[in-house]
């Protein structure tokens, strides 16, 4: 018999996570060693604003909505990101961190359209953020939408460059690495090679980087063309969960129903298949009913 | 990777250049290939910086058939290798003339005027660059040229002597080397190696034991104990680690490891060899900015010596020490010098800072355990291991610790690098510097270069000490010393700053990637005379939020200079 | 599903997709999951960023073989062969796991023997594998502390589709790389329930709960819930069905959401038959070719979006489909219709939802009891068995191989000492060719559902060749060719594909109405699956007239 096997059935790969007390708001709490602040946070009911941070993809990292402030650190920590530690004393809300978060959201507000982020005008009111104080004369990244294929549009004039879709089509779900941030600072974007349209990349759209999108920058054509005849209304909008036909997988497919027919296909984030993610069949493949 | 290429073919310049980096092309598509998959693709990444060095070198930029060649041989997706190349400042992705000159429009070469570089001829473009590193001989520029032979084409390039003002003062430690010939020979004969012999003498333990007794501090700004460092990596987990050298010298008003790394090249190499042994590394990387192409020549050289001597390889001086060094060109992004963005560069990614923790001595380049270190601190540890650790130690204050490069440069009579014991206040170093030109007042000095502080002519008894500095809010950062006098514009220094900050920040994080816009708009309309109403407020607003919530040192110190120059010289009243 | 009730009394899949993310050696044999089963695939791609290892054996460097370590191009139809010669290494390298063969399964000295000529080089040169690629596979999946062995159609789709099954199976009892968490075999279902439709006997030779139809207890309980008499023998095949039309035995057809006129190999054949029938009934959502052959077409709403139900996937886990819009008029549930159907030939069914459907189901398989609609909801999906309605259970099967008591592990699993034997339709001078079939990403089967949406990636159904076997005819890219196989020809444009071996032809099955390849495709089948040989043809190209212009 070989020797290399090294577990016997049943052994659970990882070990048990160690017990971590910190304490978050001035109240001690018990968390899991791996367990990030915002986790803990959300599940002590602790509202942290987020924007880049998507619940399928590791932490980008990129926005800075969600910072706190944790006792002797020199700068705010990102609470996405930042892993819980023993007796580590976080504070959410302080001078600090809505200076922080105001700021990110008024940066955002003045170089990038909103207008399809969602909460983020409740932010905006909390925080205090006027986006308009910079003046209309400043940089932004106003550009006209992308409509290259018929299956999704690119409205990079909403993209605050979270690196989501980045992350979904590339190493964490997808692999195909259609999509790149190319460029630097302020001209730092998402790009195929050479500026080049999609049908010339090596895309398969399966619309992973659109159920990843925060902002609305990237939209299917099915909803994009709606809300540009003004006939997209979520109020009337039915969804329901279901599973794909396409082939043996079983991915649940949670199909947006207006007025009779399929306006949007997404799948649960929670799904213990899909995490959110389908393929071009899936997403796109609904016309034969209707 | 759902690989697809575009159907474009490199041009026989181009697969020759290639072929440099990449061997001989094979067939790397269709049936005959079996290997493939992420691991592959992961194990030879390291390799599409240099590739597109190459292409650079030969027809002066990446061509959609280079880039799709460098693809296919290294199952790159074309869209992350676009990413790449786009990051950086030198490698353009557009056809452009197969000479550039960098005209440097940074702060010690623009205080006569914005240089506006040489006319343009047929086959030339003028790039107006940020800092090239030879501020010292302000106003400077770089010639860079492509074509069939490598690394050729250096122009206005010193002799690393002309550069030190104290060549020959027996007290120099660090720059004593300076002006003899960098090579093996004559290392050897000046004291070359002893370091490294003492080292493998008494062992590893007791090699981290004498840099932790010397109390050494990291000289690439942010002061970090040495030592402390260094037994970081090498109590981790047995296991592959790495060394890196970080000679990224970007900051403007830096040159010191210019200086070094021409004049001096086998102290990095021999320091770098100790590092290796201590930490128990076998591989080290010298992460180069591209802008030094003399010293690149240099180290290659003496690379090549010291592998040949023996003083690299897998016997190094015939102990059971295995190292050997790799040099990384950079391509011009000053982020790069950010600890952490080193790795993804070499690494053959964007280089944008990862979020610590974790932190490199645990999780660094390739995943593994590193130590980086600037190329001044590694040099430290020469004199460290000849002197023992406490001996070291007595230089100083006792806080700061053995002797520090200033870089000197801008209103000041015999700009260059000065090397002196910590201790001397900012007045003395000025004067060894012959002081500022006849009839010159001094107006400002910019301390730590554009990430630092500006000091008024009234803190010039101001000790340059890691303790004095911090106690006065200001930071000694890379060593910079830049002196502005009565007849500078300092509304010019900050647009400039703040423009800097614009072009060099990677765009990762929101404060950074539009607060620095924002603060170049803010700082331009404040200095230009188009203030509105709250702008200087809305300026501090979007400093404290750079400083606070940006990823890294970049955005953090973005706006440091001009906050001290508003604060303590009253630029805008 | 035959292969594996044969090895282990259970027609799943023995783990589960999150289980195939933290193995450490994957092997997708004669599988382009890839583009046939993306987000499985997207599992597979997690464990290869842990470092899992990859290898795809697939005659074709498909999406999928480009993502593996190293890719097995073996020979169209050489499964056997290739999976012998790995046996046999494992066992010359001692890497067979003695305790859990002798534990848990039987069979081994005989098969050891039938292996036994299968060295290396003679399988190199019957598989065209290198013998160290096979070796570093092997070496690879017998030392790995977990593995994954997946197969799709490649290994299925030929006359000796099940012998394939079983021959990789072997690789799994040999190894001890099942029953396990983390390792286990895994067919990949094309279908979105071709488990379930298993799972529920809509199969010649099952009962719901995929009891044996010959098992005299099993019809017993059944016949009690129904009030019937189930009769005693299996039914047929599809294979045997149109084996009986031609016999003029099978006179009425009733197909149910199948589209055979274009599905079945030799559809030359086939259509003729469908036409000569007495009467053809055809349920579908769409008026098919099939239906459009048929004397009464039932129009009926899509099982996946405008009817309640369930499906079971590839995994075994049980999930709802839920109706989220109306069908359009005319067309009706499944369940109504059939309910219909059965009261207008006198029987007294209820009405029933398909819940209460469900439930009986339920009542008569015990691996589906605590799959209550409540249940499902809550748990989101639950994987059979699942005996209790409030717990579930692991998410691997036949761990009872590995008890610790004799007693508590179960009847053995066999080694299966199968022969190997070459694609009957063989290739000769005029047929030098072989022609492989499959399925494109944005595609799917005949076309039915996928057809009537576009996308970015539909360059057009073409004929894929190598490009020296393209150069050998003089063929260029874009030129009219007309592929013929002992049973018809059709025309097409060439592509040139280097991902194709010299000798190797390759065309989808998703376009019949352009390209219909299974003109082409021989209806010689698998006895035991009635599955057919559609993955190796033998084929000859020749430049075609190009299709006149209309000008």
């Amino acid at each position: 018999m070989s020797d290399v096997r090294t577990s016997a059935p049943g052994t659970p790969v990882a070990p048990p996570r160690r017990k971590v007390t910190l304490t978050v708001d001035g109240t001690e709490t018990v968390a899991r060693e791996g367990d990030t602040i915002l986790s803990v946070c959300r599940s002590l009911g602790i509202d942290v604003p987020t924007l880049c941070y998507g619940d399928t993809l590791e932490p980008a990292n990129a926005c800075r909505l969600c910072m706190v402030e944790v006792e002797g650190a020199r700068v705010l920590v990102p609470s996405c990101s930042r892993e819980v530690e023993p007796d580590m004393n976080v504070t959410t809300d302080s001078a600090r961190t809505r200076h922080a978060r105001r700021m990110v959201l008024e940066l955002l507000g003045s170089s990038v359209d909103l207008s399809t982020t969602p909460r983020v005008e409740a932010w905006m009111a909390e925080f205090g953020a006027d986006p308009t104080r910079f003046g209309a004369d400043v940089a932004t990244v106003a550009q006209p939408a992308k409509v290259d294929n018929n299956l999704y549009v690119r409205d990079y004039a909403k993209c605050i460059l979270c690196y989501q879709c980045v992350d979904a089509c590339g190493e964490q779900f997808q692999n195909t690495f259609a999509i790149s941030v190319a460029g630097r600072g302020f001209d730092a974007r998402i790009a195929v090679e050479f500026d080049a349209a999609l049908p010339d990349s090596a895309c398969v759209y399966c619309g992973n980087c659109i159920a990843v999108c925060p902002t609305g920058a990237l939209m299917p054509s099915t909803e994009f063309d709606m809300r540009a005849d003004g006939t997209w209304d979520v109020s009337r909008q039915s969804e329901t969960t279901t599973v794909c036909p396409y082939c043996g997988v079983g991915c649940n497919l949670t199909l947006h129903v207006q007025d009779n027919r399929i306006v949007k296909v997404t799948s649960p984030n929670d799904h213990s298949i899909t995490s959110g993610n389908l393929c071009v069949k899936g997403r796109f493949g609904f016309t034969h009913v209707q | 990777m759902d690989l697809r290429f575009p159907d474009l073919d490199p041009s026989p310049e181009e697969l020759e250049a290639l072929q440099s980096v990449l061997g001989p092309a094979t067939p790397t598509e269709g049936w005959t290939r079996e290997q493939g998959g992420p691991h592959r693709a992961a194990a030879v990444r390291h390799l599409l910086l240099p590739a597109l060095h190459a292409l650079v070198d030969r027809v002066g930029f990446v061509s959609e058939g280079g880039l799709t060649e460098i693809c296919r041989r290294l199952d790159v997706p074309p869209a992350e290798a676009y990413g790449v190349a786009t990051f950086y400042s030198m490698l353009p992705v557009d056809p452009v003339p197969l000479t550039t000159v960098y005209v440097c429009e940074d702060l010690a070469c623009r205080r006569g005027g914005v240089p506006t570089g040489p006319a343009a001829e047929p086959g030339t473009r003028v790039v107006h660059a940020p800092c090239i590193g030879l501020c010292e001989q302000a106003p400077a520029s770089l010639t860079v040229r492509s074509g069939p032979k490598p690394h050729h084409g250096i122009a206005s390039m010193p002799p690393a002597n002309g550069s030190v003002p104290q060549m020959g003062d027996p007290s120099l430690v660090l720059l004593r080397r300076i002006g003899t010939p960098p090579t093996l020979d004559s290392y050897l004969d000046n004291g070359g190696y002893v370091a490294l012999r003492r080292a493998l003498d008494i062992g590893p333990a007791a090699v981290i034991d004498e840099v932790t007794a010397s109390r050494l501090v990291g000289r690439g700004g942010a002061a970090f104990p040495t030592g402390r460092k260094w037994a970081a990596v090498a109590s981790q987990p047995a296991g592959p680690r790495f060394i890196v050298a970080n000679a990224d010298e970007s900051e403007p008003g830096t040159f010191k490891d210019r200086v070094l790394l021409e004049g001096d090249p086998f102290a990095l190499v021999e320091s770098m060899t100790i590092a290796a042994f201590a930490v128990g590394a076998e591989r080290g990387y010298l992460y180069l900015r591209d802008e030094y192409r003399s010293a690149l020549g240099t180290l290659e050289a003496a690379l090549a010596s010291a592998r040949s001597a023996g003083f690299l390889g897998t016997a190094v001086l015939g102990s059971p020490l295995a190292f050997d060094i790799e040099i990384v060109r950079g391509a011009g992004a000053y982020i790069c010098g950010e600890e952490t963005a080193i790795f993804n560069s070499i690494e053959g990614h964007r280089g944008e800072p990862r979020s610590k923790p974790p932190y490199p001595v645990e999780v660094g380049l390739f995943g593994r355990p590193t130590l980086v270190n600037n190329v001044e601190t590694f040099v430290n540890v020469l004199p460290i291991l000849e002197q023992g650790g406490n001996a070291f130690a007595g230089i100083g204050t006792g806080v700061s610790t053995g002797t520090k490069l200033f870089c000197l440069s801008g209103a000041v009579r015999n700009p260059g690098v000065y090397e002196v014991p910590f201790g001397g206040t900012l007045e003395e170093l000025i004067e060894r510097a012959g002081g500022l030109p006849d009839g010159r007042e001094l107006q400002a000095v910019l301390l730590g270069g554009a990430a630092g502080s500006f000091v008024t002519p009234a803190q010039v008894n101001l000790p340059l000490t890691f303790e004095a500095t911090r106690a006065a809010g200001v930071s000694l950062g890379s060593g910079v010393v830049m002196l502005f006098d009565d007849t500078d514009d300092l509304g010019d220094a900050l647009r400039r700053i703040s423009a800097f900050f614009r072009h060099e920040s990677c765009g990762q994080c929101v404060p950074c990637r539009v607060g620095t816009v924002r603060q170049d708009e803010l700082v331009t309309r404040l200095t230009l005379g188009r203030r509105r109403d709250g702008d200087e407020q809305l300026l501090r607003d979007v400093g404290q939020a750079m400083r606070d919530a940006s990823i890294c040192g970049l955005g953090q110190t973005a706006w440091n200079a001009i906050e001290s120059a508003i604060d303590h010289l009253g630029v805008l009243q | 599903m035959i292969g594996l009730i044969t090895a282990f009394g259970a027609s799943g899949g023995t783990s589960s997709y999150a289980e195939v993310e933290n193995t450490d050696v994957i092997v997708l044999w004669g599988s382009n999951a890839r583009e046939a089963h993306p987000i499985f695939f997207h599992h597979v791609l997690k464990a290869l960023h842990r470092g899992a290892r990859l290898y795809v054996v697939d005659p074709r460097r498909t999406p999928t073989a480009r993502f593996a370590d190293r890719w097995i191009g073996l020979n169209v139809g050489t499964d056997i062969a290739l999976a012998h010669a790995v046996g046999r290494e494992i066992i010359a390298s001692g890497l067979h796991h003695s305790e859990f063969v002798a534990n848990a399964t039987q069979g081994f000295e005989e098969y050891r023997a039938c292996v036994e000529p299968w060295t290396l080089e003679r399988a190199e040169q019957v598989t065209g594998v290198p013998a160290e690629a096979i070796r570093e596979l092997t070496h690879a999946y017998a030392t790995a502390a977990h593995a994954q062995l997946g197969w799709t159609l490649g290994i299925t789709e030929h006359i000796t589709g099940v012998d394939n099954v079983l021959a990789l199976i072997n690789l799994s009892i040999l190894t001890g790389h099942v029953g396990r968490p983390y390792s286990g075999v895994q067919p990949l279902r094309g279908q979105n329930n071709v488990q379930g439709g298993g799972d529920m006997g809509a199969l010649p030779n099952r009962l719901p709960g995929f009891r044996d139809v010959e098992d005299t207890e099993a019809r017993a309980r059944l016949d009690r819930v129904w009030g019937t008499s189930i009769p005693p023998r299996n039914g047929m095949h599809l294979t045997s069905m149109f084996e009986a039309m031609e016999r003029k035995e099978l006179r009425a057809v009733y197909v149910v959401g199948e589209n055979p006129a274009q599905s079945e190999p030799n559809s030359g054949h086939v259509v003729p038959l469908l036409e000569g029938l007495d009467h053809l009934v055809v349920q579908d959502l769409f008026l098919t070719r099939t239906a459009q052959l048929a004397d009464v077409v039932l129009p009926a709403s899509a099982a996946w979006c405008e009817s309640e139900g369930t499906v079971t996937n590839s995994e075994r886990r049980v999930q709802r489909v839920r109706k989220a819009v109306e069908p359009p008029s005319g067309a009706r549930d499944d369940i109504d219709i059939i309910t219909a159907l059965a009261q207008a030939l006198g029987a007294d069914w209820p009405d029933q939802t398909a819940q209460q459907v469900w439930d009986e189901l339920r009542s008569v398989s015990p691996d589906h009891f605590g799959m209550t609609y409540e249940h499902l909801e809550a748990a989101g999906g639950l994987q059979w068995p699942c005996p209790s309605t409030d717990r579930e259970e692991v998410p691997y099967l036949h761990a009872r191989l590995w008890a610790a008591e004799p007693a508590d592990r179960g009847r053995p699993a066999p080694f299966s000492s199968v022969e190997w034997k070459p694609p009957l339709d063989a290739l000769d001078a005029d047929f030098p060719l072989r022609l492989t079939t499959g399925r494109r990403l944005d595609s799917y089967n005949t076309g039915v559902q996928s057809g009537a949406f576009s996308t970015p990636l539909d360059a057009g159904e073409t004929v894929d060749m190598n490009p020296d076997d393209a150069s050998a005819h003089a063929l260029a890219e874009g030129d009219r060719v007309r592929v013929s196989s002992r049973r018809g020809s059709i025309e097409g444009p060439v592509h040139l594909d280097p991902s194709l071996r010299p000798g190797l032809v390759f065309m989808s099955i998703h376009a019949p109405d352009v390209l219909d390849v299974n003109v082409l495709v021989s209806e010689a089948s698998d006895p035991r699956s009635g599955v057919a040989e559609f993955k190796a043809t033998a084929v000859r190209v020749e430049r075609a007239d190009p299709v006149p212009s209309h000008t």
